[in-house]
């Protein structure tokens, strides 16, 4: 049993609850900026971009995807803005034209290219295949002091580590600015604290961690860990400080036990098939939510009426 | 090439010309009601609607197989997909009304979970023994590929039942899009109104699974109203422009889609889609790109021949090259920079008509406010011969230049 879980669940574990915790921190400036759905609109602009990488180098390879999607990050920040700027609609719904459009551009791309031999495809891009991410040179605990066997362990974890620490590094040094630039623009600027400069680094740092998790389990839980654990994490405490402890806390506990119901529930029940990981992880944030929205201790406004 | 024009002459069989038409219908209700979704600064809640309908569409062909029927069933389908996103769509209600986060988290939280959840029912349904061939993929991205006569029958019929909603209820909704408080005082019921445009777009997504496919039915309610905006600044136009973009986006992407095999229907629709949006952009008369650089151009031009005529009537050196340009293109100096003989009658009439817009201003407050005095037009088109003669006498005798 051990040296199977090793084998099999261990890394798709620490893969799902880094992608999380990853996403999870930058999540929760944009939920209190209001741009939550940033989010969703970079998971969906970034396909364009990697099926690009993929089409020009014809290999799966992590750097130029990584430009490929940084590349189209960027194109799509130009036309939103554009879009806002000459067609003077409301930002919702110039990102609205801009992620979809993109988006189905990506998904054409991918099928008028050949990509059947390497595992690119419309699915993999929504849900990923963290199931997949088996270390399989392991054979029990003892491997994780086995070099030969680390050096088996497969790309996504490293890669997904050094996104997570990237992403924990800059939220710690910019701390103070971002607090303050989050909860008072005004006196942020007052402060001398660049705050335009600060909020585009953060949807950097947001892009950062969504194409990397992008990458190893798709962009539902890209979506869901941007959005439910901080949302969650919001509806318990008043202090940033404890709603970012409670939003990684919430997205490991997402991942762990998405993971673990998606891989050994069904069995529990009698069914030998394995329901998706992705999924069952975005469920169960959601479920977290849901129980936050009932009984958070901050879950309501203090004195704001209800909007109309 | 021909398979296109085929496709676009309707000459692929009942069954094809029968998916056009209804995605046409499709996507001209979707450009109405995005319209007024879009006044209503509530575009991406479309977003969450749209991908609530995954479990539903699950759950529903779970429920038809175990009940001995036919899992594909595309009524059936329809019918779960709507169960789910209602609730979706009350979800991000209730969580903007009850809690103290903002709709666009809740709007995000349903569309992931929702989405989430509707995988994880995907994966159970791969599983099952019925489950191998369902084809539920299809409405991710849309597929009009071997669609039933039955499915495309209802698929027309669902349209335009949407389409004499929208006109039944576009008067209301134009009063509760741009001004909900006045609509409230003028006996409009805001939250019906609300409600039944949320219902529209509820419908929509339902009836467009099977085209436009779940993930991307949002950009068929977005891009034409944002697009239509570039055409016209009034809001019943915006409207039945959004309408024929969006029935042209639908009929031509279902055409491409059907013309080539590997070109998926819902990216073909929401791409043709996007090209009439970038066209709408640069070319539209009333606030395209286009357009506005030809009107600051215009302008340009206008300034800096009055400021050139000034200047040769007030006998001072013209150095900037632009004027230069202009004045002698219109043979107003020679190119050695010496003034001609019709240049200086257009220069004297200029200096006259600066000193008639000047006191012109001065009589006329309100007008020179609402900016028809500048005083770039010959005054005899902006103000009436009679007007002309008033501030004359106040001038005095037109001396020579």
């Amino acid at each position: 049993m051990s040296a199977e879980f090793v084998q099999l669940s261990l890394v798709p574990l620490l893969i799902g609850t880094l992608a999380a915790m990853a996403c999870a921190v930058p999540g929760n400036f944009l939920v209190l900026r209001r741009q939550a759905l940033m989010g969703d609109a970079i998971s969906h602009v970034v396909l364009p971009g990697i099926v690009a990488a993929f089409l020009i180098t014809g290999r799966v390879s992590t750097w130029p995807m990584m430009l490929g999607a940084a590349g189209a990050a960027v194109v799509a920040v130009v036309i939103i803005e554009l879009i806002r700027r000459i067609g003077r609609v409301e930002p919702g719904a110039a990102m609205g034209v801009t992620f979809t459009a993109m988006f189905a551009g990506g998904v054409l791309l991918l099928e008028q290219s050949d990509t059947s031999a390497v595992h690119l495809d419309v699915e993999h891009a929504l849900y990923g295949n963290l199931e997949s991410l088996v270390w399989l040179a392991a054979d029990g605990w003892a491997s994780l002091g086995d070099r030969a066997a680390l050096a088996d362990l497969p790309p996504e974890l490293l890669r997904m580590g050094m996104a997570a620490a990237l992403v924990l590094a800059l939220t710690a040094l910019f701390w103070r600015p971002l607090k303050i630039a989050t909860f008072d623009e005004g006196f942020a600027r007052s402060q001398g604290i660049p705050v335009r400069l600060l909020g585009f680094g953060l949807v950097v740092v947001a892009a950062i961690a969504a194409v990397a998790a992008f990458d190893a389990v798709g962009s539902i839980i890209v979506i869901a860990m941007f959005i439910c654990p901080p949302a969650a994490a919001r509806l318990m405490t008043n202090s940033l400080e404890r709603q970012l402890g409670w939003s990684m806390v919430f997205a490991a506990l997402a991942a762990i036990l998405g993971y673990v119901l998606a891989g050994y529930g069904p069995g529990w029940i009698g069914s030998p098939h394995a329901v998706s990981a992705s999924g069952m992880i975005a469920t169960i944030s959601g479920l977290i939510l849901a129980l936050a929205c009932l009984f958070g201790p901050a879950r309501s406004r203090l004195s704001a009426p209800s909007e109309p | 090439m021909t398979a296109l024009i085929d496709a676009l002459l309707l000459r692929n069989g009942y069954n094809a010309a029968l998916v056009a038409i209804g995605a046409a219908v499709l996507g001209a209700s979707a450009g109405a009601t995005g319209t007024f979704l879009v006044l209503r600064k509530r575009a991406l809640v479309s977003d969450a609607v749209s991908h609530a309908t995954l479990p539903g569409i699950c759950l529903a062909f779970i429920a038809m197989t175990a009940l001995g029927g036919d899992g594909r069933n595309l009524a059936g389908l329809m019918l779960g997909s709507a169960a789910t996103a209602g609730l979706g769509l009350v979800l991000v209600e209730w969580i903007t009304r009850r809690t103290r986060l903002a709709e666009d988290a809740a709007i995000g939280a349903v569309l992931s979970v929702f989405f989430g959840f509707g995988v994880v029912l995907l994966t159970v349904i791969q599983n099952l023994p019925t489950g191998k061939q369902a084809g539920l993929q299809g409405f991710l991205l849309g597929s009009t590929a071997g669609m039933l006569y039955s499915e495309a029958l209802l698929i027309a019929f669902g349209g335009a039942l949407a389409a004499a909603a929208i006109l039944v209820l576009r008067r209301p909704m134009t009063m509760v899009a741009f001004d909900p408080g006045y609509a409230a005082t003028a006996g409009v019921p805001v939250r019906t109104v609300d409600l039944a445009m949320m219902g529209l777009v509820m419908a929509i997504t339902v009836i467009g699974l099977k085209i436009v496919g779940l993930v991307l039915i949002v950009a068929l309610l977005i891009i034409p109203a944002v697009a239509a905006r570039f055409w016209t600044e009034r809001s019943g136009h915006v409207a039945a422009i959004a309408a024929a973009i969006g029935g042209l986006s639908g009929y031509v992407g279902v055409a491409l889609s059907a013309s080539a095999p590997k070109l998926p229907t819902g990216p073909m629709v929401v791409l043709t889609c996007f090209a009439l949006f970038v066209i709408s952009l640069l070319m539209a008369p009333a606030r395209g790109i286009l357009a506005r650089a030809l009107r600051h151009r215009r302008f340009q031009i206008a300034v800096h021949r009055r400021q050139g005529l000034l200047a040769l009537a007030h006998g001072e050196p013209v150095i900037e090259p632009l004027t230069l340009r202009i004045l002698r293109r219109a043979g107003l100096i020679r190119a050695d920079g010496v003034v001609t003989e019709a240049g200086r009658a257009q220069a004297a009439k200029a200096l006259i008509d600066a000193r008639r817009y000047e006191i012109a201003r001065r009589m006329h407050h309100e007008e020179a406010i609402a900016g028809r005095l500048v005083g770039l037009e010959p005054i005899e088109t902006v103000l009436t011969p009679d007007e002309i003669r008033v501030i004359d006498q106040r001038l005095g005798v037109p001396r020579s230049v």
